[in-house]
């Protein structure tokens, strides 16, 4: 049997591919934390730092985040079919011990965080959400030259509830993803043993709390009229 | 007449005349049982009132009736073999219910253990997982030589953990996708932590798991219920050691 055809051969690819993620999303935090200002000139700094890179750079990243997007979502979509099937007839009593809501519904979270994505490179990459805010259509001064203002677009977004609601709800869908996800993934790589399990359980929800803490805060204080454009 | 206190409870069980037959559940009341009866001589006494009352009697695995064989498998309020650690149904006391209660007693449901009758099901897939490799085709020599291969104390305690399993399917009855990894892992461990299960290491893996597959199991989505499920306390860390074994067969 090939690799990719067996399970545990798909589930290595979900594994990888899941935690490439969490580290881009634990990168993506790091840069986005610039907005409080820890960077010499926030985060338009920062976003024009990372569009000054090549350009067949930026390009390949890309493509290598969209692939992992798609064999995530393809073998996540299949293993869940499959294990549907696994079990045709319900018990009439539901007696979990150890599964948990998150454990359970990953092709769910899964699906709404897909959903969030889209939304999300629409909104900040595309910019076709709030147009009349765009960056790219508003430029500032920075060190001696005019760059995107990223700071008045993100300001702008967040001091809409509606839209600081939606990405704090995509929050605690990814949260309860990740703190499924990041434990299984050292489970499926078989990097654990008994003693390592229980606690590589609970390092992966906190590292899952700590990713939602941080982006959620972003938001909350733009919301919150802490922090301004 | 004893001087125990006796309880009367619902059961309600589920009754299937074939594995062509849709199946129901139905309700019976068991009466007269002490806290010292187990749970399968409770279900004598109600199939004794149903012989009795020229009814068909409940049909359900067991055979030692010591907590050691693995035959008995029932799923009695949504938890295989009743919920209790470590324990098999039969090893299962009344003392652990209520007078009054009702209880729900069904087979193992997975797609790879078809129902035979009621309470019985073929877990025979279990056998051909382990037919497609779960054994050493190598010469160990005779009893006296096993001593001769040095292994080291905590390998040898690894690989009776592992060896513990008695293949009662409880782990897949567990498991919300039907998967057999709990059992495979275990038949992978055993060999694999021992110098004896090393020169068909990368096979026996890999055709363990196509077995597994073929069978019509699902796959390990990381919850943990078999380990909860399995009456002889095999860890799951047996899983991650089968997925190390299987990365590792791909480069072998």
């Amino acid at each position: 049997m090939q690799f990719t055809s067996s399970s545990i051969g798909r589930k290595v690819f979900m594994a990888i591919t899941g935690q490439s993620m969490v580290l881009f999303a634990v990168i993506h935090l790091l840069g986005n934390s610039s907005i409080f200002g820890w960077l010499n000139g926030g985060i338009n700094a920062y976003a024009e730092h990372l569009h000054s890179l090549p350009l067949p750079f930026i390009i390949g990243f890309r493509l290598v985040m969209l692939a992992m997007v798609c064999i995530h979502i393809w073998f996540g979509i299949q293993l869940t079919i499959e294990n549907r099937g696994g079990r045709p007839q319900q018990y009439a009593v539901k007696s979990t011990q150890k599964a948990t809501f998150a454990s359970e519904n990953m092709i769910w979270t899964g699906a709404l965080i897909g959903i969030f994505l889209l939304y999300h490179l629409a909104h900040f990459t595309f910019q076709v959400i709030n147009p009349e805010t765009a960056a790219l259509k508003h430029l500032v001064p920075l060190h001696n030259e005019m760059v995107p203002n990223v700071l008045g677009m993100v300001v702008s977004g967040f001091s809409n509830f509606l839209v600081s609601f939606i990405y704090a709800g995509a929050m605690v869908v990814l949260f309860l993803h990740l703190s499924h996800g990041i434990q299984s993934f050292f489970q499926t790589m078989g990097w654990s043993c008994d003693r390592s399990q229980p606690i590589i359980v609970k390092l992966g929800s906190l590292v899952a709390l700590v990713i939602f803490l941080g982006y959620v805060t972003i938001p909350l204080t733009i919301f919150a009229g802490i922090l301004k454009g | 007449m004893s001087d125990h206190k006796t309880m009367t409870l619902t059961l309600i069980v589920w009754r299937q005349k074939g594995p062509k037959d849709p199946g129901k559940f139905e309700t019976y009341t068991a009466k007269g049982i002490t806290e010292h009866h187990s749970f399968l001589e409770m279900l004598d006494c109600v199939n004794e009132d149903l012989i009795y009352a020229g009814k068909e009697p409940i049909v359900f695995d067991h055979d030692c009736r010591e907590g050691i064989c693995g035959m008995c498998s029932q799923v009695i309020n949504g938890a295989a073999h009743g919920g209790q650690d470590r324990t098999t149904v039969c090893q299962l006391h009344m003392r652990k219910f209520k007078d009054g209660d009702t209880i729900y007693i069904e087979p193992w449901r997975a797609r790879a253990f078809p129902i035979i009758k009621d309470l019985i099901v073929d877990r025979s897939a279990l056998d051909t997982i382990v037919q497609a490799g779960a054994y050493v085709s190598c010469h160990t020599g005779g009893v006296p030589d096993g001593n001769a291969i040095l292994i080291p104390k905590p390998a040898a305690d690894e690989a009776m953990d592992a060896a513990e399993c008695v293949g009662c399917g409880a782990c897949v009855a567990g498991c919300p996708n039907g998967a057999a990894m709990l059992f495979t892992g275990a038949k992978v461990s055993q060999f694999a932590v021992i110098p004896q299960g090393q020169a068909e290491a990368a096979t026996r893996v890999k055709d363990l798991v196509d077995a597994m597959t073929s069978c019509g199991f699902g796959n390990c989505t990381n919850h943990y219920e078999c380990q909860v499920a399995c009456p002889k306390g095999i860890n799951v860390k047996f899983i991650a050691r089968m997925n190390r074994e299987f990365i590792k067969a791909q480069f072998a």
